[in-house]
């Protein structure tokens, strides 16, 4: 099948970049996206032109590594689908596929389709943790989880820290990520101690980088590949607030 | 070549904390006077670099990726093991030790495992406290389920992304010592060679993967948690990024390679598709708990597998291990639909499948149990496939997954390099010959949590250490030598691309030194392996500069390396003249075609030395006693 590419071209940050059009016949609908990618590269190497950078590593949807914009949508058009997972049966032989980078000052573009996130770090580790230091730990069964809080938990702590929340989002906020991690150690018994600081830390942290405001939008939701919900940000706001009230 | 595993002495079970015990400690005052540089931040770094931090060492920890978060442990799936006997299932430290043992093939050390035995349980509980969401029963307890070859429910999981929750659960504690300033993350950080200043390991020289700039880092200590070797066959379940170069260039430093051949192919893949594949997914193999694995009895039967009756199935796992079933260990089940393949009854496009199928489950269970404990798998598999599951039986194809060869590493996992420790799937500590189902994790939380830390402190505490520069000679000379390296790779402008040349690496490694092995067909890859390896030298083509983001530079370098692996590989295959485990070589099985053990002559760690370029290495051997769990002809029949 063929398919037509317009691809974001940057050398380095801070170096101006542009769309790139790159046509290829040569694939297969059974590829993904980062397969047709690796087509396209070998085919510009052998013709002495560098290859297009993007990132990626598990290529199964977990290590959140991968992800831009195919026709102004994070990860393309498959609801809940990492694009090392797109595969390509899902576009029309012959389509323009427009692939540019997470756009958002948070995410200064590195090259090509490669953004720095390096921001997801910094909110993590002002309280995204439970201090329980090696070897200090109860018996696991000491702690009783109810299941439904325990599978909630699970839902937001599913989050593989891509940054499409972030892309997606007018405002660029990272809300949804920040809020997932708040949710999910707040959701569990062992969370609770924390529960005020981490909220606290977490939320300035993640103010203090140039994220924009969440105005519930929900463009965050609707791109998640791992489904993270809306819902999320409204528990960090209630934990936020409860905590400022509790910490004045 | 000294290869004293110091093992304490004494009875099994109070071998670690003999050694504990024994060992010399550091002045907590002290402790951020050293500097501990960890590689990696999968499970096995991120939990050794965040224990060491909350005992007050200073650590630097690196990783490839943009964020320690992402390391390859992320794609675990299945579950990890514990001996906690929740379920009242009659398990035990011993039992768990035992089947570990056995699962190995009797190449594995019985102290250590049966360490890694009483760990286990300690981990879990570590994680529970860490907010690792495990699934749990309805009473608020966790739950287990059995796994990969177990005949107890021992396996904790948290969905199907046990991998990812643990992976977030250290990277946590590692952000938490961030932080705190106690932990520096060098994360787009290649270590390219290890400095080995007065014949300790005192160093490493890295490629920031942004700037391409080559730096030093000097420490007292060198804690490699690298991962596995895997992707030297290309495809594989592995990132793409996971490589052997940080364990390679350490054991050209002088580190011991032990039992390279040592591979495990798993059974439950999702098969090749086409030549333009860039890597394999894995199927959990907790998939086999409800699932059903078959092919036709009829040779080239190309009916839809809805339409082959019962009478015409053949369930040939449960048909020839009645007691294990399905759930035989990998290199069992991988061989056997190797075997059904070859006998011309595969499945798929291109007969090189088995069905993986779940109708009866659903019919006993309901689809709603089904969609609970397998949800996310099935997805995946319809995500690439394009099939539903549900329907239609998986398709499903061995591919390596698992690499239990690794840098040989004493009890205390020091390598034979003082002062470089090695954990995680980079040693070859645990394992043996085969690694059981949920077992990796263990192995490298064991390692980084609750075992290095420990043998760091004995190891600095019993040794002076002059002070070290990045700007002392020994430094500039490894960084001169890398640098020289990566112009060499830039410089030979050939016409062929790397990932050509790494395809055409891995078929080899698979065809000749995969699911199974002969002497002649070994001595051919060897041959072909060099020749193909001169022509990378001469012929690859590298764009772009040293100078900047260059991701097809990034992966030369490793493929070289996994060149020069490869011939380790097969030469350890041709050396190992018996089959074992996952090494499995046709001239050496039994009447009816399981591995044939030779105690007499292999029950050893083969422990490979670097002689120097083109030299061949030199074999040292451990001999492995069992004391314990005597060895016997593994039946799972
Ligand atoms: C698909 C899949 C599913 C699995 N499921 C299970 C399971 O259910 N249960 C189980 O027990 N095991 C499972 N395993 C095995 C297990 O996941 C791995 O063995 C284990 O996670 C390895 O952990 P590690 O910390 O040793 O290495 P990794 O997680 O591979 O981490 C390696 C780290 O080293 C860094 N690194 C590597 N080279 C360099 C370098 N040169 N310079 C700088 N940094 C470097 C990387 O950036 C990374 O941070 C699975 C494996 C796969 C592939
Ligand atoms: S490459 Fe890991 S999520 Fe896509």
């Amino acid at each position: 099948m063929k398919l037509i590419f317009h691809i974001w071209r940057q050398p380095a940050r801070n170096k101006p970049g542009r769309m790139v059009r790159y046509e290829h016949a040569n694939l297969n609908p059974d590829m993904s996206m980062l397969e047709a990618l690796d087509v396209l590269n070998e085919d510009l190497i052998l013709k002495g032109e560098e290859p297009v950078v993007f990132e990626h590593d598990c290529r199964e949807g977990i290590c959140g590594s991968c992800g831009f914009m195919i026709n102004g949508i994070a990860h393309g058009p498959l609801p809940k689908t990492t694009v090392c997972q797109l595969t390509l049966r899902h576009f029309r032989d012959g389509e323009e596929l427009v692939l540019e980078p997470w756009r958002a000052r948070a995410f200064p573009v590195l090259k090509d389709l490669m953004v720095d996130r390096s921001a997801f770090d910094r909110i993590i580790a002002a309280g995204g943790y439970i201090s329980i230091p090696a070897g200090s730990a109860p018996d696991g069964n000491d702690i009783l989880v109810a299941k439904d809080d325990s599978d909630r938990a699970m839902d937001a702590a599913a989050c593989i820290g891509c940054g499409a929340c972030v892309a997606a989002c007018p405002n660029a906020s990272a809300s949804l990520f920040t809020a997932a991690k708040i949710s999910h150690l707040g959701l569990l018994p062992q969370g609770q101690p924390e529960r005020d600081s981490r909220a606290l830390r977490m939320v300035k942290t993640m103010n203090a980088e140039s994220f924009g405001q969440c105005t519930n939008i929900g463009e965050c939701e609707a791109v998640c590949p791992k489904g993270i919900r809306l819902e999320v940000i409204a528990r960090m706001n209630h934990d936020f607030i409860g905590a400022s009230w509790r910490a004045r | 070549m000294n290869l004293d595993a110091r093992i304490p002495s004494g009875p099994i079970d109070k071998a670690w904390d003999k050694a504990k015990f024994e060992m010399k400690l550091v002045n907590p005052a002290n402790k951020r006077k050293y500097e501990i540089i960890v590689v990696g931040s999968g499970l096995a770094g991120a939990s050794a670099a965040a224990t060491l931090a909350e005992l007050g060492y200073n650590v630097k920890c690196f990783c490839f990726q943009d964020s320690p978060r992402r390391a390859h442990s992320i794609a675990a799936q299945g579950g990890i093991n514990a001996a906690k006997n929740y379920q009242n299932d009659g398990d035990s430290i011993y039992r768990l030790f035992y089947d570990t043992v056995k699962g190995g093939d009797f190449r594995a050390r019985e102290a250590n495992v049966y360490r890694l035995a009483q760990i286990s349980v300690n981990i879990i509980d570590q994680c529970v406290a860490q907010g690792v969401p495990f699934a749990r029963e309805y009473g608020g307890t966790l739950a287990n389920r059995s796994f990969g070859g177990a005949q107890v429910s021992r396996t904790f999981y948290a969905r199907g992304q046990t991998g990812q929750q643990l992976l977030l659960g250290a990277y946590q504690a590692l952000e938490r010592q961030v932080d705190a300033g106690r932990v520096k993350m060098m994360p787009r950080a290649e270590m390219l060679d290890l400095v080995v200043v007065n014949g300790r390991a005192r160093g490493i020289v890295t490629r920031d993967l942004v700037t391409g700039a080559i730096e030093s880092h000097a420490a007292d200590a060198v804690v490699l948690g690298t991962g596995g070797y895997g992707n030297v066959y290309y495809l594989s379940t592995n990132a793409k990024g996971s490589n052997c170069t940080a364990i390679w260039r350490a054991y050209k430093r002088g580190a011991a390679f032990a039992n390279p051949c040592f591979t495990q192919i798993h059974p439950t893949c999702i098969p090749v598709s086409g030549n333009y594949q860039s890597k394999l997914t894995l199927m959990s193999e907790s998939l086999r708990n409800d699932g059903r694995i078959w092919v036709p009895l009829a040779k080239g039967d190309k009916r839809a597998p809805n339409e082959i009756p019962e009478a015409e199935r053949d369930y040939y796992l449960e048909r020839r291990y009645p007691s294990f079933g399905n759930l035989v260990p990998r290199d069992v089940a991988s061989r056997n639909a190797k075997a059904v393949c070859d006998e011309g009854r595969g499945v798929g496009e291109h007969g090189l499948g088995v069905y993986l199928d779940f109708a009866d489950a659903i019919k006993r269970l309901g689809r709603a149990v089904i969609e609970e404990r397998y949800g996310n798998l099935f997805e995946m598999y319809e995500r690439i496939t394009d099939e539903d599951p549900y329907k239609v039986p998986m398709r499903i194809y061995p591919a390596i997954h698992y690499t239990m060869g690794g840098l040989w590493v004493d009890y205390q996992l020091m390598s034979t390099i003082p002062g470089l420790f090695v954990i995680g799937e980079a040693n070859f500590s645990d394992h043996g010959a085969n690694r059981l189902g949920a077992s990796a994790l263990m192995q490298g939380l064991s390692d980084g949590y609750f075992i290095v830390p420990y043998t760091i402190g004995n190891y600095l505490a019993s040794e002076r250490f002059e002070k070290v520069e990045p700007a002392q000679a020994e430094f500039l000379a490894v960084q001169d030598q890398v640098a020289q390296r990566t112009r060499r790779l830039l410089n030979a402008k050939g016409s062929r691309t790397v990932d050509s040349f790494h395809r055409e690496l891995g078929k080899i490694v698979w065809d000749d030194c995969g699911m199974s092995r002969n002497a002649a067909a070994l001595t051919e890859a060897l041959g072909k392996i060099r020749a193909l390896r001169e022509e990378y030298w001469r012929d690859v083509k590298v764009l772009g500069a040293a100078e900047e983001i260059n991701q097809s530079l990034e992966k030369a370098g490793r493929v070289a390396d996994f060149f020069e692996l490869a011939e380790l590989m097969c030469l350890d295959a041709l050396d190992r003249d018996e089959s074992c485990g996952g090494h499995f070589r046709e001239e050496h099985q039994t009447a009816d075609g399981e591995a044939l053990r030779d105690d007499q002559r292999f029950s050893y760690v083969a422990a490979w030395e670097y002689a120097g370029p083109d030299q061949p290495p030199v074999l040292h051997k451990e001999p492995l006693m069992f004391e314990y769990v005597h060895p016997s002809q593994r039946s799972y029949k």
